[in-house]
């Protein structure tokens, strides 16, 4: 198995080394692999990952959005038929957004959602053959910091890869940027990203300097991160 | 029953009659019920095949990258544009340090099965110590009385 992990897979390519680490534990099949009898293929190309105790991925680069169960993404409210909003998340379907999947929402007291507003939300259901359902409360009927987002800001589309990287606990992006400037961001799994500052040249700085470092390393952020705050500070002074 | 017994002594110029159309109806009903059931028994077929049976599978298929990558939550905010959500990222950022430190005490502390079989080891010890005590002392009573002891109830003497 060692010899696979880290590696190039194209589809198709078998594996037939992935087993639990112990009896009783399952083997986490992440995107890109599915099981075919007794083998495990590849769907997708890209790099082999694999996480203790037993998780494996693929790594690719992708534009196109797959739901999955779980996901935390960004939607755009583009119908409103009845009970229910479709909220086009950049997979193949519109996703059903429930009423009554906001957080202190009953049936007489109707959240105040419009066409063309944006919301940050959970895949409830995420199915291959189904239409994909979401909802902006946790279990507790909390809202957690999911549901619409106003107050202005500015929403950018960006490769599946950069939104999976900026919230990986290994990437400095944010970090970086937040030591540095007052910002607010949201992140969907599904490669939309909103972000507000103060003002709009900062929302623009934000959103460029968050696209800019879809190719670049931790030092690179770094030193990209302190050039911005001097350009900026020096904005200030004028 | 006592209806169908009667029913079946009817004869068939009663049967006739305008007032027993239902029972008659009823009747046929059994009839072709018990028709059936009959048919069925003797056609019902049966696929010759070993029994099926649904294996469980040693994966969990589909998981997002969220749980692959451990991915953060994807709301944040910085020195302060957003104190809510700035409050979840800390409740975030707590949850994840008690995982992180309960996953290390486990692997520091001993396991439960361990314990249970150092004391059942250790009870062993102590069960022996004591056996052999008393071992001693029986072995002791056997010499001077020579012949080994009952271990039936001794009625005490009345003194």
């Amino acid at each position: 198995m060692e010899k696979h992990i880290g590696c190039l897979v194209m589809p198709g390519d078998v594996l037939d080394c992935i087993k639990p680490v112990e009896e009783n534990k399952k083997v986490i099949l992440g995107p890109g692999l599915i099981e075919d009898g007794n083998f495990i293929k590849i769907s997708k190309p890209g790099i082999l990952k694999f996480r203790q105790p037993g998780v494996y991925w693929i790594d690719c680069h992708q534009k196109r959005y797959v739901p999955a169960k779980n996901d935390s993404v960004i939607g755009i409210i583009t119908q409103k038929p009845g009970d229910i909003f479709r909220v086009d998340i950049g997979g193949s379907e519109l996703a059903s957004l429930s009423y009554l999947s906001f957080e202190g929402a009953t049936k007489r007291n109707r959240p105040d959602v419009k066409i063309g507003d944006i919301v940050y939300a959970k895949l409830l259901v995420a199915n291959k053959d189904m239409e994909p359902e979401l909802v902006c409360i946790d279990s507790h009927g909390r809202s957690s910091g999911m549901g619409v987002i106003r107050k202005g800001g500015f929403l950018f589309h960006c490769h599946i890869n950069l939104a999976r990287k900026l919230l990986n606990p290994e990437c400095v992006v944010l970090k970086q940027l937040g030591r540095r400037f007052k910002f607010e961001i949201a992140v969907g799994i599904n490669g939309r990203v909103w972000v507000k500052a103060n003002n709009e040249i900062q929302t623009i700085a934000m959103a460029n300097a968050v696209m800019a470092s879809e190719l670049m390393n931790n030092v690179q952020i770094e030193t990209m991160c302190k050039k911005l705050s001097k350009v900026s500070s020096g904005i200030d002074e004028d | 029953m006592a209806a169908k017994k009667s029913g079946s002594h009817l004869s068939k110029n009663v049967l006739q009659m305008k007032f027993m159309q239902r029972s008659v109806l009823r009747l046929e009903k059994e009839q072709n019920e018990e028709d059936k059931q009959k048919v069925i028994d003797d056609e019902h077929w049966v696929l010759d095949l070993p029994d099926y049976q649904i294996k469980e599978s040693k994966y969990l298929k589909d998981q997002s990258y969220v749980i692959c990558e451990q991915l953060q939550f994807g709301r944040q905010s910085f020195l302060g544009c957003n104190p809510e959500i700035e409050k979840l990222m800390q409740a975030h950022k707590l949850e994840q340090e008690l995982k992180v430190s309960d996953e290390k005490e486990k692997q520091n502390s001993v396991s439960d099965q361990d314990m249970a079989q150092r004391y059942s080891s250790l009870m062993g010890i102590i069960a022996k110590k004591f056996s052999k005590k008393r071992q001693r002392n029986d072995e002791a009573n056997d010499d001077e009385s020579g012949e080994p002891r009952s271990k039936s109830f001794m009625k005490p003497s009345d003194d």
